[in-house]
């Protein structure tokens, strides 16, 4: 358990920042796919649903046609659409397997930021003093192995010491590549990312929309109240 | 629709309840800005009762579903998000609402008599406002929630003897548990709101059996007209309904801006380390209470055994002041007994005790203020320059605590901190005299 308390280890590797946009369906879709195949065999979403997630990512311009595709492509640990999405692997397994269950994904861009998970995902290199094999520069010791290495490629590590003779992370040297280029590597985690910012509040969109028209109706409703006021007090002196 | 109205009115004092708190509730015609955050605290209050009735509508007070339970508002609710933003926004919005109106008072010595007894009662709804949120912080049951409670309750630990037996009563258990959270609930949902709804109710009728201070300080009631109404004054209705209506407007186009745009402002208002649930194994990097306990917490974690020379001198020097200015003896023997037995105490109680005390004091302080202050004036508008630079750093060094309360308290954070609680402290306990010597200017007859 003392895995996760280093969580965002100070090596000082600087987070690189993601530009978010949930304005772009395409992009929530590719995040969301690679949610599913590759996050939630281990990871769980429990507070999350399905059928919020074909509302909302609107895989097809008809409501019933886009359940109909996640129910097909995206259902592998559920029944229904209906479900939330629960992780396919039972917990108590995931805690022999790596010592820890892995965490529950639904809130992690509102707790970590997207900068962090943008980084974080990017940041894995080979660790031969790791059970797992694999480290991360943002979370030191993580128990996750490199899920996504076939694509990304097998990188190292590099390290310097700073002036007070403390480990910093210098740079990544790429020792294998990847079935991907790092530019189509980095927009597929971008992707991933903007998911997760989705999936921490699904409702955000909704709650701006809804912002506008509430502040424009008080700043009409104020016009009005500014005038009664001062029709009844132009009797004060 | 008349007749209606006679027949209640036969059996019901209608007509009277409204004359008096309203329509021939005469108000100083001199209002300013600073008169607003009365009403408005009106309003936060029945918003917040409000939302969160619908909270609880869907809300389980269980260690097992509170967490998930919240999520469930903010995604399977229709409009659960907009009920919670408006609850957990709204309390932020509470108490800078409250700060600004006890800072009015603060400004124009609306505590002063006649209106100690409305003040009293309003520090005591500060007091249940604090226990109101505090308690409701811990019901979403994320990490920050439990560890924050965890760090407060366990404060309790540090009263000799009684200490550690009370901590156990207060949560219901050895740890913050499932006893604690539902004991939270009751409290934050049912006991609690309670008392604030009476006490405010107390807080108002008090206010109108003396009448509303202004930016004056001057009392409208002793220049009446020869039909017994006050000169200066004008009812309330219609003329502060429909004023406050205006700021209510201004104010939920602020209120709305955060909510709907900004509804964690960024971290301020809802913790990032919130967002995981309760952990008992895995404490966050750094527990900060929200923002409005900060400044208090600051004032706690100041108190380190190497603190204690400079407040054993800060408290000589109050009780010498005391001794020689008072004239009755038993003043004088307290004012030698006290700064002793505190002075002892410092050095033999540990200073985790003396930083429970100091929180504990740094706030009841405030029911003092109608006797602290000494002027002859009650409006900052004819005070010297003592008072207003006295209270100029008062609410910088608040600011100050507030913000280092949510930093770790080390190097020139943790001597910044020790220094403010110093000065913050010195507000109050020199008001006495400083507010006495302060050149006043005269106080006109009538309101300007």
């Amino acid at each position: 358990m003392p895995v996760l308390s280093v969580a965002g280890g100070g090596n000082g590797h600087k987070l690189d920042p993601v530009s978010i946009d949930l304005e772009d369906k395409v992009s929530l879709q590719r995040g969301a796919t690679i949610f599913v195949n590759y996050c939630l065999s281990c990871h769980s979403a429990a507070y999350m649903r399905y059928n919020r997630l074909a509302k909302d990512l609107k895989f097809s311009d008809d409501p019933k046609e886009s359940e109909k595709f996640v129910a097909k492509n995206m259902l592998f640990a559920a029944d229904k659409i209906g479900d939330l999405m629960k992780a396919a692997m039972p917990i108590e397994d995931a805690k022999d397997w790596f010592g820890v269950a892995p965490p529950d994904l639904t809130l992690l861009a509102r707790y970590r930021g997207p900068d962090w998970i943008y980084t974080y995902l990017r940041s894995f290199y080979l660790d031969e003093k790791s059970p797992s094999g694999w480290n991360n520069t943002v979370f030191e010791n993580v128990a996750m192995p490199h899920v996504l290495y076939e694509w990304q490629g097998t990188q190292k590590a590099y390290f310097t010491k700073n002036e007070e003779g403390v480990k910093v992370f210098d740079r990544f040297e790429m020792i294998k590549s990847g079935t991907k280029s790092p530019q189509d590597f980095d927009k597929d985690m971008r992707d991933l990312t903007n998911f997760f910012v989705y999936l921490g509040e699904p409702s955000q969109l909704k709650r701006q929309r809804v912002g506008w028209y509430v502040l424009l109706f008080l700043a009409l409703f104020l016009v009005v109240t500014y005038f009664l006021k001062k029709e009844y007090w132009k009797d004060v002196h | 629709m008349q007749s209606l109205l006679e027949w209640v009115d036969a059996r019901f004092p209608l007509l009277k309840v409204w004359n008096e708190h309203l329509a021939e509730y005469y108000a100083p015609k001199n209002f300013n800005f600073w008169y607003y955050f009365g009403s408005l605290a009106i309003l936060m209050l029945v918003l917040q009762i409000f939302s969160g009735i619908f909270l609880t509508i869907h809300y389980k007070p269980d260690v097992g579903l509170a967490f998930a339970s919240v999520e469930y508002i903010m995604r399977d609710v229709p409009w659960g998000w907009f009920i919670r933003y408006l609850h957990s926004t709204g309390a932020s919005a509470f108490f800078i609402v409250i700060y600004l109106h006890m800072f009015r008072a603060l400004l124009y010595g609306s505590h002063r008599g006649p209106r100690e007894l409305v003040w009293i009662m309003g520090m005591v709804i500060f007091v249940a406002l604090m226990a109101e949120s505090f308690m409701g912080y811990l019901l979403p049951w994320g990490n920050m929630s439990y560890w924050g409670a965890q760090v407060i309750i366990n404060l309790f630990d540090a009263i000799p003897v009684i200490g550690p037996g009370l901590s156990e009563w207060i949560r219901g258990d050895f740890v913050i548990s499932d006893a604690t959270l539902n004991r939270f609930f009751a409290f934050h949902v049912a006991a609690v709101p309670l008392v604030l709804v009476i006490l405010v109710f107390m807080h108002i009728v008090a206010l109108h059996r003396v009448g509303s201070n202004n930016p004056d300080g001057i009392e409208i009631k002793e220049n009446k007209g020869a039909d017994g109404i006050p000169l200066d004054g004008i009812p309330f209705h219609p003329y502060y309904t429909v004023k406050d209506i205006v700021a209510v407007v201004v104010f939920l186009i602020v209120l709305s801006s955060v909510l709907f745009f900004a509804p964690e402002l960024g971290g301020w208002f809802l913790e990032h380390d919130n967002f995981t649930p309760a952990n008992v194994l895995q404490t966050p990097p750094e527990i900060v209470p929200l923002w409005y306990f900060t400044p208090y917490y600051s004032i706690l974690r100041a108190c380190t055994p190497d603190y204690m020379i400079y407040l054993s001198i800060f408290v000589g020097i109050v009780g010498a002041m005391t001794l020689f200015s008072a004239r009755n003896i038993m003043v004088k023997a307290v004012a030698v007994v006290t700064p002793l037995i505190l002075i002892v105490g410092f050095y033999t109680l540990e200073a985790k005790f003396w930083g429970v005390v100091a929180m504990g004091v740094s706030i009841m302080v405030f029911f003092a203020l109608p006797w602290l202050d000494r002027s002859t004036v009650k409006s900052i508008r004819y005070r010297g320059w003592m008072y207003k630079t006295a209270l100029g750093i008062f609410v910088v060094t608040f600011l100050v605590l507030g913000y280092l309360g949510t930093q770790p308290p080390e190097g020139l954070y943790k001597a910044l901190a020790q220094i403010g609680t110093l000065i913050y402290f010195a507000f109050f306990a020199f008001m006495p005299w400083y507010s006495q010597i302060d050149k006043t200017k005269p106080v006109p007859e009538r309101v300007t």
